[in-house]
């Protein structure tokens, strides 16, 4: 199978690859996918003043999963929490020009940017939690 | 060296220039029909045939009349595993073959089993390797015929045929062997292995493509078969069809190339494998070999890299033709079912690479190779998720992992 020319520029010069301490204040992380369906992805966002001001990914999987990945990674930088929710793997399936077979590698991307959205939301919730306990669920 | 370099010498070899050089008048100037019986054309032809005949015979001390000709090892596997079902019904309805068959083997016994009839798919140890006493304990009085490879094509393990066809004499029961991966890279003597039928194929030992040919015992016992083409009765009746002469010519020239200089390849290729091996894993952690350690096809090496995904290697190292078992390279996205039945992991699986050298691959091709190789999975493991949570001591087998 020929790979699109994005697809190869993102292989051999991935962006923003590495990665942020977990607990760092502001980072948000997901992790998905599984190492016996051949890729995993960990994608991660730190974010200030609810803009997404860094990304990075790490990704175990075939050209195209590693290019959907770190494509998101430019994508995130710069937006809302909330402009990122807004991402959809067809997106992805556009800009790299993935064929058919490879379209779970965008979906996969997708996934990735919502458990990382999902994973800086809980955080936040957990530390407004602590920071004013049991009275706020007084009502609940 | 040019490049790109041809490393999937499993999948398909090229042509050797002596052998096309053989092959070239048969297209223009001796063109006749084999069959043709009553003029010069024929009888040119028919006497090339037989001369290729004799010559392929003789690697594996077969008579020249236990040769079918066709068109490849799929053709020949679906005669033997189908013809003798049909022609030997009466006797039984059980066949015994193993989990890691090539396709061609596989998808004809799943047809036959559609049919009717019993297959017994039996297992392979951690080398891959078919164990001669599970045959054994397989066997009933309705058992008409094991198929067992000689060779696999992905793992290069060679199984122990001379036992199973022992056992196979001893019970009576007919021996088919695919031998598609072995012929003219390791000996071959169908009265040593004790086979019945075998098949195998030109393009795998640098001849063309589009000529194969079934071995078929005549003598102790007598195999029958019932065929699948019918037409002019050609090759005694099993395959009818105008030979491909020039093809007969260069599968001919092919194996006498091979008869010659096969020790001393198989020396040569053994000593660029191993090197090839030694050379990445000396750089590398965590390279795993799959299939057998001496049990092997001269030429083949195929290795599993911890962390990175077979497909993204090949990515890689674009300007080298190789092979994976991952599952994105093939189309039904499973891993190679030939390492799961090793016990092989998924994940390992996926990150598996077969290496195929050959008669053209130089030593120089080697080095590059495993330079390239050396970069490429740095590269990958750099990015990979996995290897870093190994790094930081997280047993990956004990993970929650969100399976899609």
């Amino acid at each position: 199978m020929a790979y699109s020319d994005k697809v190869i520029d993102h292989y051999n010069n991935p962006r923003n690859m590495g990665s942020f301490r977990k607990d760092e204040d502001g980072v948000g992380t997901g992790i998905v996918g599984a190492p016996e369906c051949g890729d995993v992805m960990k994608l991660q966002i730190k974010v200030e003043d609810d803009t997404i001001v860094d990304a990075k990914f790490k990704t175990f999987g075939c050209g195209s999963a590693i290019a959907s990945s770190s494509l998101a990674t430019e994508w995130l930088k710069g937006k809302t929490v909330g402009e990122a929710g807004a991402i959809k793997n067809t997106d992805i399936v556009q800009e790299l020009n993935l064929p058919p077979v490879k379209i779970h590698c965008s979906v996969l991307a997708e996934d990735a940017i919502k458990a990382a959205l999902n994973d800086y939301q809980k955080k936040g919730d957990a530390a407004s939690d602590a920071a004013q306990p049991a009275t706020s669920k007084a009502g609940a | 060296m040019k490049l790109p370099i041809y490393m999937d010498n499993h999948s398909t070899t090229p042509c050797d220039p002596r052998v096309v050089d053989v092959m070239l008048p048969y297209f223009t100037e001796q063109f006749g029909n084999a069959a043709s019986r009553n003029h010069a054309f024929g009888w040119a032809a028919e006497e090339a045939v037989d001369r290729a005949r004799k010559t392929i015979a003789a690697l594996i001390n077969a008579d020249a009349k236990e040769l079918v000709f066709t068109s490849g090892s799929t053709e020949s596997n679906n005669l033997a595993l189908k013809g003798v079902v049909e022609m030997y019904k009466e006797k039984g309805d059980h066949i015994i073959t193993c989990s890691t068959e090539h396709r061609a083997v596989i998808d004809p016994a799943k047809s036959l089993e559609k049919k009717g009839v019993r297959v017994t798919w039996l297992p392979v140890d951690k080398t891959g390797m078919v164990n001669p006493d599970d045959v054994r304990n397989a066997i009933t009085d309705k058992t008409i015929l094991i198929s067992i490879m000689l060779a696999n094509n992905e793992i290069g393990t060679i199984h122990p045929v001379n036992a199973i066809g022992k056992i196979a004499k001893e019970k009576g029961v007919l021996f088919h062997c695919d031998a598609t991966q072995g012929v003219g890279k390791i000996p071959v003597d169908v009265q040593a292995m004790g086979v019945d039928l075998m098949s195998f194929t030109g393009h795998k030992l640098y001849g063309p493509k589009g000529i194969g040919a079934l071995y078929v015992r005549r003598k102790a016992p007598r195999v029958r078969l019932v065929p699948m083409i019918d037409g002019g009765g050609h090759e005694r009746g099993m395959r009818s069809g105008t030979l491909p002469v020039p093809l007969v010519v260069g599968f001919g020239k092919a194996i006498e190339l091979c008869a010659q200089e096969m020790a001393t390849e198989a020396v040569r290729l053994k000593a660029l494998r191993d090197r090839l091996h030694d050379g990445i894993t000396g750089a590398l952690e965590e390279v795993y070999l799959n299939g057998h350690p001496t049990e092997r096809l001269p030429g083949n090496l195929n290795i599993s890299f911890a962390y990175v995904e077979g497909e993204a290697l090949l990515m890689g190292v674009k300007e080298i033709a190789l092979s994976s078992g991952s599952a994105c390279t093939s189309a039904t996205l499973e891993p190679s079912y030939v390492l799961r039945a090793l016990g092989v992991g998924s994940d390992l699986a996926h990150s598996s690479i077969r290496f195929g050298l050959g008669r053209f691959t130089t030593p120089d091709e080697v080095e590059y190779t495993i330079d390239r190789m050396i970069k490429a999975v740095n590269h990958l493991r750099a990015m990979s998720p996995l290897y870093e949570m190994a790094k930081e001591g997280v047993d990956l087998k004990t993970v929650q992992w969100a399976a899609h």
